[in-house]
């Protein structure tokens, strides 16, 4: 069971790759999609190692991610 | 209290009086820097910021020492680009403010009175006008920022403009300039000249409770229905102050009725249209003249500020010699009372506009005349005022 | 395309700076790699660590990209003219000392043309916080030299590359008399986040210089890659100096980076001060400005 999750507003990115670069346990990776803007936003590819530290929403410059530990009762969020 | 002959009574909903605390009611003897200041106090200003530049400053001295006393702040800024917009942080936190400057201070506050239209900030610009251009005459007079005090700031915005002829209307019409900033949400220009801010005459200053002030048009809206920049039809917005929650947004970009940003040009022509119209709708309402023998007048004579007193010697010299001359004194130079000259141009042979400058207001009476009666300039390029002989010939040159 | 836990769809992670955002206007102007957001984000943290009143809290900003911040948060926000946000915050305090006033602008805004405000308004430790997005250059008009263009910089005035030395800004507005100045980078945002809640402690002028990324002007004109680039560089290069002496927190470059917090003392501010000298030299007769009188309808 991962310890976090994230969510992403993918219409808002723009695919600066700061969170991808900056996520401690590498959970993500820019995907091969588009936006409607052209961008490729990211994906989760290994959710198992999410520990919800939300280091990939404080670096978003564009306000697209965001990350949250889960909570074990009820698969929560902040 | 000076003849204010064309005021709209039916604007007048509550009746609100001055704060009694700023009010230095009795009979002075002060000169019109000094009545200006009292006048601001009277109005409730309650902050200034200054820059010192003669010959204004002792407006803001006198604001320095009088404002600890009634409870409010003053504070000396590093410049005039910085008086002019701290003043208006001021306004949005809540206050009724204003500023002081003469000729070069007024240049470097243009783009902040231009700040002041865009984001329909009520605020005064006290100019104690003095010789120009550049550095001038510093301790004498002069009226050649009239036309800088409507189109100094860049863009089309509209201001009012007002001319005290006496430190009693330094007082009186400082009340009224931040009576108007209120009404309609507009940097007012309050254009004084050295003679009159260092002429020393008699001032009285009534009880509180006699004189009007218009107070902040505050909104009552809920906050999820609030629009900073929206419009019920009187062209004018509700305003809202910092720290009251209703975390609206203020830019001097094209903006729209949320005052975000929207740069775009149907929301450019529907804002600047608006900023425009909700002066020019009401510009007959906020003209005010003092006329005397206009009708049947073959030269009416058009002055304002110090140069109405010595053209009203002139004036009664003319009469004297048999020749019909009307007066009328500029109490608002702007909105220019368009409606007026162009009425009295149909009836009169000439205008003849003495001013402290090589020709000012008299483009605007030319303009409204519309070629329907001559016009004649009594420039002076400043530095002194006018002898009141100077006005009378050119008085019996239009009269001919 | 999803993300890979079903849940999310229907449960979406609630990002703690969207409460802050005037979602209505997004996505923001700024570019891809661009490092504003980033500090926001920080600021967002901070006001959420320090519990600041949003009510009593007003943002003013200049012109320039960090200017447009203003219009991004859902604060009482005021986007000023260039160079002159610290004045207005300064009239804006003075009349209701209750609000928390921040302004929040550019390198060239508060230092080129707003430099003669800064320093006055340190000098008289007027009780603000001031987050200064330092990108090195002027970017929203095109990416022309900056007072704080690191020699050798090729700008769009500069084409032949920066020769004048720039401002060392922790240490102009220490000398000019702020009791807090630190300075991060976009990559340091929990550090940074922190900066900004310990600013709100503070009565005084507090200055925090944030060292952002503009990947589309500084970065591209000077061959140093992208936004993403930038933060790697920040990374290498920053060096965490508390404490250190701001005359040595110059920057160049492709030099390191000083980062830290460097300036936390106590002076008084100016409100304090003019109540003092006012009560001193008036006794009874010194009138307090009374509290504005906050009026607001509820929704």
């Amino acid at each position: 069971m991962p310890k976090g999750r994230v969510s992403i507003v993918v219409e808002r990115c723009k695919a600066c790759g700061f969170c991808v670069e900056f996520c401690p346990t590498h959970v993500l990776a820019l995907s091969s999609a588009f936006n409607s803007k052209g961008y490729h936003p990211p994906h989760v590819v290994h959710p198992e190692k999410c520990s919800g530290c939300d280091l990939c929403g404080m670096y978003c410059p564009d306000f697209a991610i965001a990350g949250a530990k889960v909570e074990t009762a009820k698969g929560g969020d902040k | 209290m000076t003849p204010d002959l064309n005021r709209d009574e039916l604007h007048k909903n509550e009746r609100h009086t001055a704060d009694p605390r700023g009010v230095l009611t009795g009979i002075h003897f002060m000169d019109g820097d000094h009545a200006c200041c009292e006048g601001a106090l009277a109005a409730g200003s309650r902050f200034a910021a200054g820059y010192p530049i003669t010959p204004s400053t002792e407006v803001v001295e006198r604001f320095a020492a009088r404002v600890p006393t009634v409870g409010g702040t003053f504070i000396q800024m590093e410049d005039e680009l910085a008086a002019s917009i701290t003043l208006q942080g001021a306004v949005w936190a809540g206050a009724k403010a204003f500023t002081v400057t003469s000729g070069p201070g007024f240049s470097l506050m243009m783009e902040h009175i231009g700040y002041a239209a865009m984001t329909e900030t009520p605020c005064v610009f006290v100019d104690v006008q003095r010789g120009g251009p550049s550095t001038g005459l510093p301790t004498l007079p002069a009226q050649a920022d009239m036309m800088q005090a409507r189109w100094g700031s860049h863009g089309d915005y509209e201001i009012i403009a007002l001319c005290p002829n006496s430190p009693q209307e330094c007082f009186d019409l400082t009340v009224k300039a931040f009576n108007l900033a209120e009404e309609f949400r507009v940097p007012v220009m309050f254009m004084m000249d050295e003679c009159v801010g260092h002429m020393t005459e008699k001032v009285v200053i009534p009880p509180a409770d006699q004189i009007e002030v218009v107070p902040r048009r505050h909104t009552h809206k809920p906050v999820a229905e609030y629009l900073p920049y929206g419009t019920n039809g009187d062209l004018v917005p509700e305003m809202a102050h910092a720290g009251d929650g209703y975390k609206f947004h203020v830019t001097g970009l094209t903006h729209d009725e949320r005052g975000y940003p929207n740069m775009t040009p149907p929301v450019q022509d529907k804002l600047v249209r608006r900023l425009q119209n909700k002066i020019l709708n009401a510009a007959d309402r906020i003209a005010m003249f003092e006329e005397e023998q206009i009708d049947g007048a073959d030269v009416v004579v058009v002055s304002y500020g110090i140069t109405s007193r010595v053209a009203q010697r002139a004036i009664e010299t003319a009469r004297k010699q048999g020749l019909r001359v009307g007066k009328l004194r500029l109490i608002t130079a702007w909105p220019f009372p368009e409606t007026k000259i162009r009425e009295q141009a149909a009836k009169v042979n000439a205008f003849v506009v003495p001013e402290l400058n090589l020709g000012q207001m008299v483009r605007e009476v030319e303009r409204a005349a519309a070629g329907q009666a001559r016009t004649f300039p009594v420039s002076h390029a400043g530095g002194g005022v006018h002898r009141p002989e100077d006005i009378l010939k050119v008085i019996v040159e239009a009269g001919r | 395309m999803t993300d890979s836990v079903n849940t999310d769809l229907l449960n979406p992670v609630v990002n703690p700076v969207e409460a802050f955002l005037r979602s209505d206007r997004m996505p923001h102007i700024w570019c891809p790699g661009c490092g504003i957001g980033t500090t926001v984000n920080s600021f967002a943290r901070a006001l959420i660590d320090s519990k600041v009143d949003l009510q009593s809290l007003a943002l003013v900003s200049g012109i320039g990209c960090t200017g447009r911040v203003a219009g991004y948060v859902k604060l009482d926000s005021f986007h000023t003219t260039h160079g002159r946000a610290i004045p207005f915050a300064t009239g804006m305090k003075l009349a209701n000392p209750k609000l928390n006033v921040v302004v929040y602008s550019g390198d060239g805004d508060l230092s080129a043309i707003g430099g003669n405000h800064l320093i006055h308004a340190a000098r008289r430790n007027i009780d603000l916080k001031v987050i200064c997005v330092n990108n090195l250059i002027y970017a929203m008009t095109g990416g022309q030299s900056a007072p704080t263009t690191p020699d050798g910089s090729t700008t769009s005035t500069n084409p032949y590359g920066v020769f004048e030395p720039a401002f060392n800004l922790p240490h102009l507005v220490e000398a000019a008399g702020a009791v807090y100045v630190a300075r991060w980078t976009t990559f340091h945002v929990r550090q940074l986040a922190r900066s900004i809640s310990e600013a709100f402690q503070k009565k005084g002028f507090s200055f925090i210089e944030v060292i952002s990324p503009c990947p589309t002007l500084y970065q591209r004109r000077n061959k140093m890659g992208d936004g993403l680039d930038a933060m790697k560089f920040y990374k290498e290069k920053s060096k965490v100096r508390n404490g250190a002496p701001t005359s040595e927190v110059g920057l160049t470059m492709t030099g390191e980076i000083v980062v830290g917090k460097f300036v936390d003392r106590e002076r008084p501010d100016y409100q304090t001060l003019m109540g003092a000298q006012y009560t001193h030299a008036l006794g009874d007769k010194y009138v307090e400005q009374p509290p504005v009188e906050q009026e607001t309808v509820c929704s």
